[in-house]
Order: structure tokens, then C-alpha cells, then sequence
């Protein structure tokens, strides 16, 4: 491993907007006790962290930060990992450049 | 369920969509369009360059009260090792002309824009509505879209996807695959704020002259990619993509390849100072022509992203989304004007007319490329950058060593880390996928 700085994502996605549409997860992990390989790579290949590992080693995710990129769907989706949609219409991250 | 029906529903308001409902409103269709942002342009993302010629065909006096940003006059393109670059730059002061060709645009205000000559040639625009599915009949004919709203179904003779990149609901109605992980690329970009005078500056520009840095090397690691420096009026586009697989393959993250990326010595100086004032990340199609899906069927066409219609080798996809959105229309309105019925017979008139346009030439122009680049990506993207880098070096330090020897050096080293072999075999195979 190259010694480098960290990246701090949570630093990045403080300059976006949001809307977040509390109470309805837009992306829903199905409930596992080991993660998939495709759970676990989205720990590294999601470009706003979304993708955390939980103390008993289950991935979880959080999609405030979430910048509706789709790699996770592309990933993820197939082998039934996660259930991927669109936020509800209005909802989600408000690019002001794009 | 909405009473009301529609001639055409486009569903998404990005460079295709917007095409599509000008192009049909403008020819006195009644269209719907709908669009998940609370605007059009707040969920779009892209470097961005705008293509004038495509634009042109859709509206001539465009450069009236468009958004642009800056008129381009010079590319670059950096081939990058860790600490050097070897550029190849073009610039021309043909391109300072009346009407500009290439201009850099910011997709949130240029779409806003866009958006309102959509409105006002007559279609209906509905923000803020996610659509959830198609409506399809007994026989599976589309016949509408589901919407997230109250009552959200919705009917329409015809449905134009242009829902981009992910294409959710032509994945969900079973009219094509999900995009897979080595046919698409994940891009980064951060939009980087600096005085108007000091972006000239750094760049060499002046008035709303404009500049284009195209980089491809080893700060993808291995991986297929490029980065991109696009200059704005006040601020600057830089980002970072790669090939899904290769994160998937690699464990490497995008946002630590974009902080590496801005590290660069040559990078970093045009970005010193600067505020950071968004964060995004896009999926890019990359399949090119053996990756478009079936473009119509049985009331419903796709264009744009949502068709994987996107030029990987010339950095082109804008254009292609415009391109295929307005002639996506103009097939619909012909087939309307006959009276008949959006069948998918009668919409292959979309495809004949894509395939004779530069879309679908081009695409096929370069069908070998995505292959020989996502194989072969340790060679392009490593080993050749790093021995360009090297020989550039050596042809350019003067420390008495006889120059003879220094082309051997060069030519070992080529020799070495490829082969005789494994030279011809590269430019051979880079030759025959370019033909």
C-alpha cells in the first residue's frame, strides 16, 4: 500500500445538495449474515461511501449521501444484493453545476 | 389515472429528451415530458462539452441566450506518467470564429435553459416526477408510464426513453440488459472555482477563449480510463473515469484516483487556490456498437445514454443524445403525419434513419476499440505511458551521453517491456480496431 492522504468523502459531499426523502431509502440491502463479493466491493467502488461495514461485518447502507450514480445497481443488482431505484421525484441530490 | 392523453411521453429532460420533445412540439405533437429533478439539469451530469453543429439542427440561434461557457480554441491531450506528461496540443485561431463549433457548458444551467425552448414550442414539462414503470398492455405493447405520483399512470401513443445511462425502466419492461460492470464507466468531477483572470492565465486564454485537457496514463492505475480538465468561465471541470469492472477488479476508489489525479505536478498548479463547490459522479456508456441495445419496439423508442450511444474514443456523447433524440422524433412525427400506429414496424423507421446518420457510423467506425481497450488496458494505460515518458527524457536531458546510445537505450527499453511481437501486435491490432 502507497502511503497517501485520506480522502475524506463525507468533505466532498458537504458541497452538494440534498433533499433527502426521510423514511424512504431509495436503495435497500437485502438482510444478510455474510456480504457477497459485489456487497463488498461497493465498500470501495461507491464514489460517495454510501457502503459501510456494520461491527458484525454485514454491509450496510446509508443513501443521504448518495449521488444516483447507479455503479452500485451495476454491481449489485444482479446477484439480488441490493433492490435499486430513483428517489421519489423532486427528492435526492440537487446538482447546481452538473 | 390522468384523463389526458398524450401523442408522445418523454420520459427524461437531459440532452436526448430535450431534443426529442422540441423536435416533437415544435412539429405540433402533443407531448409530456417528464423529469425526476426539481428542474431540468439538477440530476444531469457531464464534463461538459457542447457539440454547436447538433445543437444547430435543433435551435439555429442558440448562441443568442444560451448558457455557454467558454468557445474551445485548443486541446490537449496528456499521456501522464506519475510525475511527467507527454502532450500532443492543437490549437488554432481558425476556431475563434463567428460560430464557434465546441464550447464548454455547465449542464445544470444549460438544460435549465434548454428545458424552457421545450416549453415554449408547446410540450408539457412535469418536474419533480419520478417514472417507476411502463404501462404496457395485455400483449405488451407500452401504452403509457407509471408514475411516483398520486394516480401516476399516464397514456401516450408512444413513449421515448431518455432516461440516460441506468435505463431503469426499458431494464424492468425486459426491452433490454442492465448496463454491465465492463461496458460502462464510473466517472468523478469536481467543479473548481477561481477568478475569471487567473483561469485565463494558467490556461493561455483570453476573452471566452476556451481549453480542453483530455489525460490518459498511468493515473487510471492500470486501469481503462482518462481524466479531463475542461476550462470554464470562472470555474474549472476536473474528474476522473474508469471501466466499473476495473474498480470491481482493482479495489481501487474513484475518489481517491481524483485526489491523485489533482495531486499531479502538472495538474495541480491550474487547480491551486481554487474553491470546490460540487461533487459528482455519472455512469458513461462504453460498450460502444456492439453494446447498443434494440433501439424501438411496440410503442417505445430509446435514445441517447439510455441507448448506450456515446463515442468513447472522441469523448462524444452529448451530441449523440441529441442527435438521436431529435431523429427519434422526426421518425415518430413521420409515422404519425401517416396515420398509422406506433408499431414497431413502423418506428424501425427511427433505426433506418439513425444508421445513415454519423451516430451510428461512427459507432460502427470504432466497434474493435472498447475491446482492444478494456484487454489491453495494463498496456495503454501503464507500461506504453511510462516508456513514452522515459524516452521523452531521454531524448531531452543532455548529460553526454552520445545520442546513438541514448536511441538504443530507448529502443531497449520498448523492446523489453513488450517484445518485437508484442510491439507489431499492438500497433496492429490498434491499427485494424481504428480503421
Amino acid at each position: 500500500m502507497s502511503i497517501e492522504p485520506s480522502v475524506r468523502v463525507e468533505d466532498k459531499l458537504f458541497y452538494n445538495r440534498y433533499l433527502v426523502d426521510t423514511g424512504r431509502a431509495h436503495i435497500k440491502v437485502r438482510p444478510h449474515t455474510t456480504p457477497s463479493p459485489e456487497l463488498l466491493t461497493m465498500l470501495k467502488a461507491c464514489p460517495a461511501r454510501c457502503y459501510e461495514l456494520n461491527d458484525k461485518g454485514q454491509v450496510e447502507i446509508s443513501v443521504d449521501g448518495c449521488i444516483e450514480c447507479g455503479t452500485c445497481r451495476v454491481i449489485c443488482e444482479g446477484s439480488g444484493d441490493i433492490e435499486w431505484s430513483y428517489p421519489r421525484g423532486g427528492y435526492g441530490v440537487l446538482f447546481k453545476f452538473g | 389515472m390522468i384523463e389526458e392523453k398524450f401523442d408522445v411521453i418523454v420520459v427524461g429532460a437531459g440532452m436526448a429528451g430535450n431534443a426529442a420533445a422540441l423536435t416533437l412540439a415544435q412539429r405540433g405533437l402533443k407531448v409530456l415530458q417528464l423529469e425526476r429533478g426539481e428542474y431540468s439539469g439538477s440530476k444531469n451530469v457531464q464534463g461538459a462539452i457542447l457539440y454547436a453543429d447538433m445543437l444547430e439542427k435543433l435551435i439555429p440561434d442558440f448562441r443568442e441566450d444560451a448558457p455557454l461557457e467558454r468557445h474551445l480554441v485548443e486541446q490537449r491531450f496528456w499521456m501522464m506518467d506519475g510525475r511527467s506528461h507527454t502532450g500532443l496540443h492543437y490549437r488554432s485561431d481558425d476556431f475563434n470564429e463567428e460560430k464557434p463549433n465546441r464550447y464548454t457548458i455547465i449542464r445544470a444551467q444549460f438544460d435549465k435553459w434548454f428545458s424552457q425552448k421545450v416549453r415554449e414550442a408547446g410540450a408539457t414539462v412535469l418536474c419533480e416526477t419520478t417514472v417507476t414503470e411502463l404501462a404496457q398492455d395485455a400483449y405488451g405493447k407500452v401504452i403509457g408510464v407509471r408514475t411516483d405520483r398520486v394516480d401516476g399512470e399516464i397514456h401516450a401513443d408512444v413513449v421515448v426513453l431518455a432516461e440516460g445511462v441506468n435505463g431503469l425502466l426499458g431494464t424492468r419492461a425486459h426491452l433490454r440488459e442492465r448496463p454491465k460492470p465492463d461496458k460502462v464507466a464510473l466517472a468523478v468531477k469536481e467543479m473548481h472555482f477561481l477568478p475569471r483572470e487567473t483561469i485565463e492565465a494558467r490556461f493561455n486564454l483570453k476573452g471566452d477563449e476556451g481549453v480542453v485537457i483530455e489525460a490518459a496514463g498511468t493515473i487510471s492505475r492500470g486501469m481503462t480510463g482518462m481524466g479531463f480538465i475542461y476550462a470554464n468561465k470562472e470555474c474549472i471541470s476536473l474528474g476522473i473515469g474508469c471501466l466499473v469492472s476495473d474498480f470491481q477488479r482493482t479495489g481501487e476508489t474513484p475518489y481517491g484516483l481524483l485526489d491523485r489525479f489533482k495531486r499531479h505536478p502538472s495538474v495541480a498548479p491550474l487547480i491551486e487556490g481554487s474553491e470546490v463547490k460540487e461533487y459528482a459522479a455519472h455512469l458513461i456508456p462504453e460498450g460502444g456498437f456492439k453494446a447498443i441495445p434494440q433501439l424501438y419496439g411496440e410503442g417505445w423508442v430509446v435514445v441517447g445514454d439510455a441507448a448506450q450511444l456515446n463515442n468513447a474514443i472522441h469523448r462524444e456523447g452529448s451530441n449523440l443524445a441529441m442527435t438521436s433524440g431529435r431523429i427519434a422524433a422526426e421518425a415518430i412525427f413521420q409515422v404519425k403525419s401517416r396515420k398509422d400506429p406506433m408499431t414497431a414496424e413502423n418506428l424501425s423507421l427511427y433505426k433506418t434513419m439513425l444508421d445513415q446518420s454519423f451516430v451510428i457510423k461512427d459507432l460502427k467506425k470504432y466497434k474493435d476499440m472498447p475491446a482492444l481497450m478494456h484487454t489491453q488496458s495494463q498496456n495503454f494505460f501503464l507500461t506504453y505511458p511510462e516508456l513514452v515518458s522515459k524516452a521523452m527524457q531521454n531524448f531531452l536531458r543532455v548529460d553526454g551521453t552520445p545520442k546513438v546510445d541514448k536511441e538504443k537505450t530507448t529502443f531497449k527499453s520498448f523492446i523489453k517491456a513488450r517484445s518485437w511481437s508484442g510491439l507489431f501486435g499492438d500497433a496492429f491490432r490498434l491499427a485494424r480496431a481504428w480503421r
